[in-house]
């Protein structure tokens, strides 16, 4: 046996390509590909990895926006499910047919020609369009086109290779000036305030957790100190980049207790993987009392 | 113009000497064969960085042999550094994209294949096309060159943002001298891609033998030709894009920097830029790029199924139209990769709209080529798995794309593992898979040998459950919030992830192991393979009139005149059951 | 007769080595004046690992003060008049990553001598010296690897970094002379071994600058040397 194939491999004759094992090579086909589809809608619709208990599924929504991302999601969820469902079988079914049908079998046409898929395709995805695009623009409103509340409260944060810091503006209510310049992290001095000659920089609280208070809407001024960074909360179902030399902002309202991770999800440097802070939500008069507490360790 | 442009075609006499026939050729065929090499080199290499990825990411302490030889300061010990994993994942991104996602379906099918299927003797101008491949050869020499210096490759990825790109080392170690020579091999890259659309979009109009109406050209060649339409504007975007970013770092500019930032304790003297720019500007080329890796395996695989199928698809003309609609809609869609970018977020609704309507051509040529085998007789090769390999996987990568085209479910998915899970379907596999059809079909007549197509099949099998296994977990993770990009899995979230990323990290070497199957069946059919005749697979176009391999000039001195448009099959005629392109004889009924 | 001759001989082989070696000490205690800034807390909640190494509060470190207000972390050393030495010991000195601390906070080590880079904790950290007279470089340290071992061949005082956990913060102090002493618990410093000679003891604190006072030794004497620095209050 020297390597060499039969030169009937790609003749007619050939029992794979054109003879009686085509049929079966058809079959397997869309067997596997049956199985591979199937297979990969259980974790879907299980929301976990197969025989285990880790957890797929997006964590509780604990904002008041996220319900129509939610939404929003499964019914894309559904209608792509369904498609690529339908598409994979139908595949699959197609290629097993056609692999038994004879070589002196007439060719058939798929009823409607090419008419009907150009027609099916404006309609199905056409409408999928229009109402996801209709009920996506609502959601995306909810979050972007709405304004913070005048009350909503103030925190500023800073992103800088590789951690997140927090300023409340304390007692005064004013934010002191942040000087770049004056920025000495090893003296815990990250926003590079100068409290020796800025007097309403003296009683500003700077943190290395985002403590807020339940159920109060919250205004977070987002700042880069060095390269682009991403401030992501899943459970509030908030992403948004921090652009160096842009002041962007964030607004939301988080509806439950609890303790949640804040990761970087902009690629920033060595220490992306590790860049993360804890969102904290308190009651009020939790709150309360860990602002005072921040404040006398200023 | 349907005649064709007999003194545009620069004749050259055949090469005599080895540099010649085989260095620095002008024959469209070598440079192919070399874009393919290339791709090979690369596609190698950016596979081997993957597993070491995936290694390092399940097993995260754990020393890998021999892996401080090649870098003492990214692997201590052989155990990864967190900067040499980002090194290595950019270093992935950027050649698998670059070198041979742009390579191989485009660069090297379409060089060897676009003049003969139109039946010209050699590209408009074979010195360009050279120059097109041995500027693409330096492109890849000054990006491994990254590898060795002192401070290591770039970490920002293949995307690299600024500021982080932008400001020098001061932002990490490998953001020194590494990504300079990045940004001058993607340069130099761009330089040859131009020259080559240049050269594939003048042929394809001016080189067309008597016959071959536009209509008439084969739709691997159609795609090629859109590609270079897509690649032409595309590049031109790019390279001015690196060259800004270069000065930035060695000159002092500030185009993507503002002023006032603070990066390891030193203020940078930089004022007045915006990183928003480069974002703007890569993804302005970064989009049609991925349309110039999707068409042309669009294109090969189209021509293997009809000539598998034995019927032409249910509309040719619809086929190319939605080829030229997803080319057209690629260049309006680039803000879908920035949602959350702190762009105006009006302008994010006005991106997500032509990101959705992209999807109706591509749904258009899925249902026709699925309607297309009903009713067909399919013939089960290695070429033809492949290529419904991709039709499945098309679907799988298509249909994850509807997501993320949707920006308020992009809050949520955006740098996550779905996007990576999207892109590799449509890229990573399903532009591959056009790949490894096109090889499998057209090996014989490149080489004039059979391949092993037992072996052939065993690699689809393998690698189509393979790649399953892989990325489609990725979508999974995504819909958990597994982000993207981490070089370790630290975060209170992620840690319980960590077994499915155990599984696919053995999926991905399982993979890649099955790929030897292929080198394998390359290497070994290339020489001891079977003696390949003309037509081995009653294929209809031009390249099939030809021996295997193909003379030097192609159609020996004669240009041939064509009769039929390129996919006459179920007819009767004096062949069998089809009619070569070139053929006199009117079908039967 | 005899006796008393080999009395002065044993006497001036006895002085002898100490006037070739040196036996002359300056000592003494570096103080401050006034209120220096509090200490602020350092929030390590983002990397829990070594969150949870600290029972007590940790504080930024700038400032180190002790009873009776002396200063810690204080570096003391004989900037000028020192013998020349052109060797550098062959010892070792140790700079440890601890609980995503820097131990201790203020290294001094000779110019050309090995420094050694351990990471005890379950984290990667990225050592970072800001170096502006000697190499800047920095060096990712993923944990159980073995120690980084480098030097410096240039005296100067280099604010050291983690790239990756920002409140991490210590000094090298590299130095020309091996006669230096960093201030302890009860701000004391000593500087044993000087030959005879006019010396410039240096002090040097990070966030308060140098002092510098001129000091003779004539023979085996221990000269009190202290410094006073005056508080920031910020």
């Amino acid at each position: 046996m020297d390597g060499r194939i039969s030169p009937a491999v790609f003749l007619p004759e050939n029992p794979v390509s054109s003879g009686k094992m085509r049929g079966r090579m058809g079959r397997l086909f869309a067997i596997v590909v049956t199985v591979i589809a199937l297979a990969s809608a259980v974790p879907i619709i299980t929301h976990h990895w197969f025989w285990s208990d880790i957890s797929f599924a997006p964590p509780e929504d604990i904002s008041t926006h996220g319900h129509a991302i939610d939404d929003q999601l499964s019914d894309t969820m559904v209608e792509a499910g369904l498609s690529f469902l339908a598409a994979q079988i139908l595949l699959g079914l197609f290629v097993w047919k056609s692999a038994e049908r004879k070589s002196t079998d007439a060719i058939k046409t798929f009823p409607g020609g090419a008419r009907i898929m150009v027609i099916a395709a404006l309609v199905l995805v056409g409408t999928e369009i229009l109402a996801l695009g209709v009920l996506g623009q609502k959601a995306w409103a909810n979050v972007y086109f709405k304004p913070a509340a005048p009350d909503a409260l103030q925190i500023q944060t800073q992103a800088g290779q590789f951690a997140f810091y927090f300023r409340y503006p304390g007692a005064d209510g004013k934010f002191g000036t942040p000087h770049p310049d004056k920025i000495d992290e090893g003296n815990s001095n990250f926003f590079g305030l100068d409290p020796a000659n800025d007097v309403e920089s003296r009683d500003d609280i700077v943190t290395g957790e985002l403590a807020i208070p339940v159920d109060r809407e919250v205004h977070l001024m987002m700042h880069s100190k060095d390269v682009g960074h991403s401030f992501y909360v899943r459970e509030l179902r908030i992403q948004q980049d921090f652009v160096p030399g842009l002041d962007l902002s964030v607004h939301f309202t988080a509806t439950k207790v609890g303790k949640y991770e804040i990761v970087c999800t902009q690629l920033c440097g060595l220490g992306h993987y590790n860049m993360k802070a804890y969102l904290n939500v308190l009651s009020q008069a939790d709150f309360d009392a860990w602002m005072k507490q921040k404040a006398s360790e200023q | 113009m349907s005649e064709t442009s007999v003194s545009a075609v620069q004749h050259h006499a055949p090469p005599t000497s080895f540099i010649r026939k085989h260095v620095f050729s002008l024959d469209h065929k070598v440079i192919g064969k070399q874009y393919y090499a290339l791709a090979l080199v690369a596609v190698f290499i950016g596979m081997v960085l993957s597993w070491l990825m995936r290694i390092h990411l399940v097993w995260p302490n754990v020393p890998i042999p021999g892996l401080s030889l090649l870098s003492k300061s990214g692997a201590p010990g052989g155990v990864m550094t967190p900067e040499y994993y980002l090194s290595l994942l950019t270093m992935h991104g950027t050649l698998m994209v670059f070198f041979v996602l742009t390579n191989a379906p485009f660069a090297a099918f379409g060089n060897y294949f676009l003049p003969i299927q139109i039946g010209a003797e050699d590209m408009a101008f074979p010195r360009f096309n050279m120059m097109s491949f041995w500027i693409t050869f330096v492109a890849f020499c000054i990006l491994i060159a990254a590898f060795f210096v002192p401070d290591g490759p770039p970490i920002s990825g293949w995307t690299a943002y600024a500021t982080l790109s932008a400001v020098g080392s001061d932002s990490g170690p490998g953001e020194g001298l590494g990504q300079t020579l990045w940004a001058l091999s993607i340069f130099v890259f761009c330089i040859a891609s131009l020259l080559g659309a240049l050269n594939f979009i003048a042929t394809t109009l001016d080189l067309r033998t008597k016959g071959m109406t536009l209509s008439r050209m084969p739709i691997c060649t159609w795609a090629w030709f859109i590609t270079s339409c897509i690649a032409l504007l595309a590049f031109a975007v790019l390279m001015p894009a690196c060259l800004l970013l270069i000065l930035d770092r060695v000159a002092g500019t500030s185009f993507f920097i503002p002023a006032g930032l603070v990066i390891s304790d030193h203020l940078q003297p930089h004022s007045g830029g915006s990183p928003l720019l480069w974002q703007h500007l890569f993804w302005f080329f970064g989009h049609p790029e991925v349309y110039i890796a999707i068409l042309p395996a669009m294109g090969i695989v189209s021509h293997i199924l009809i000539n598998s199928m034995r019927r032409p698809l249910l509309s040719h003309k619809v086929i190319i139209y939605c080829m030229m609609g997803i080319g057209f809609l690629s260049y309006m869609v680039w803000g879908h990769h920035m949602f959350v970018s702190g762009m105006n977020p009006f302008s994010s609704l006005v991106f997500s709209f032509p990101t959705l309507m992209i999807t109706i051509p591509a749904t258009i040529m899925t249902l026709i080529w699925l309607g297309s085998i009903y009713g067909s007789k399919l013939r089960i090769t290695a070429a033809s798995l492949f290529a419904l390999g991709f039709l499945s996987m098309f679907v799988s990568g298509g249909v994850s794309g509807f997501f993320l085209a949707q920006p308020s479910i992009d809050i949520y998915l955006h740098a996550t593992y779905f996007v990576v899970g999207h892109f590799h379907m449509v890229m990573g596999v399903a532009a591959i898979f056009g790949v490894f059809a096109g090889t499998y079909f057209w090996f014989p007549k490149m080489t004039g040998h059979m391949m092993n197509d037992s072996l052939g099949r065993l690699h689809f099998w393998l690698t189509f459950i393979g790649t399953y296994c892989i990325f489609m977990p990725f979508h999974y993770l995504g819909l958990a919030g597994n982000v993207r990009r981490y070089s370790a899995f630290v975060d209170d979230f992620l840690v319980p992830l960590i077994p499915v990323h155990r599984f696919i990290t053995f999926a991905a070497l399982f993979t890649g192991a099955a790929q030897l199957i292929f080198l394998y069946n390359l290497i070994q059919s290339r020489f001891r393979g079977a003696p390949a005749p003309a037509n081995p697979w009653e294929c209809t176009s031009l390249e099939w009139t030809m021996p295997s391999p193909p003379p030097f000039d192609n159609f020996g001195g004669k240009h041939p005149v064509v009769y039929h448009d390129p996919y006459q099959y179920g007819v009767k005629s004096s062949t069998g059951d089809y009619l070569m392109q070139d053929s006199p004889e009117e079908a039967g009924a | 007769m005899r006796t008393k001759q080999l009395f002065i001989v044993a006497s001036a082989l006895m002085v002898s080595p100490a006037l070739l070696f040196g036996a002359g000490t300056i000592s003494g205690k570096v103080t401050y004046t006034g209120t220096p800034a509090k200490q602020k807390a350092i929030d390590m909640s983002k990397e829990p690992s070594c969150a949870k190494q600290h029972t007590t509060p940790v504080t930024t470190e700038t400032v180190v003060t002790g009873p009776n207000n002396v200063l810690e972390n204080v570096v003391v050393y004989i900037s000028a008049g020192a013998p020349d030495e052109s060797t550098a010991p062959t010892q070792a000195v140790t700079f440890t990553q601890k609980g995503c601390q820097y131990l201790p906070h203020v290294l001094a080590m000779r110019t050309g001598q090995e420094l050694k880079v351990v990471n005890d904790d379950q984290t990667s950290h990225n050592i970072h010296p800001l170096a502006k007279v000697n190499r800047e470089w920095n060096k990712s340290q993923p944990p159980g690897t073995p120690p980084l071992s480098e030097k410096f061949d240039k005296e100067e005082f280099i604010s050291v970094k983690c790239n990756v956990h920002p409140w991490m913060h210590g000094f090298f102090a590299v130095l020309k002379t091996s006669h230096y002493s960093v201030s302890g618990e009860n701000g004391g410093f000593s500087l044993p071994n000087l030959p005879p000679g006019k010396y410039t003891v240096t002090a040097w604190q990070e966030d308060y600058g140098t002092q510098t006072q001129d000091v003779t030794i004539t023979g085996n004497e221990t000269k009190t040397v202290d410094f006073s620095f005056k508080a920031k209050p910020y």
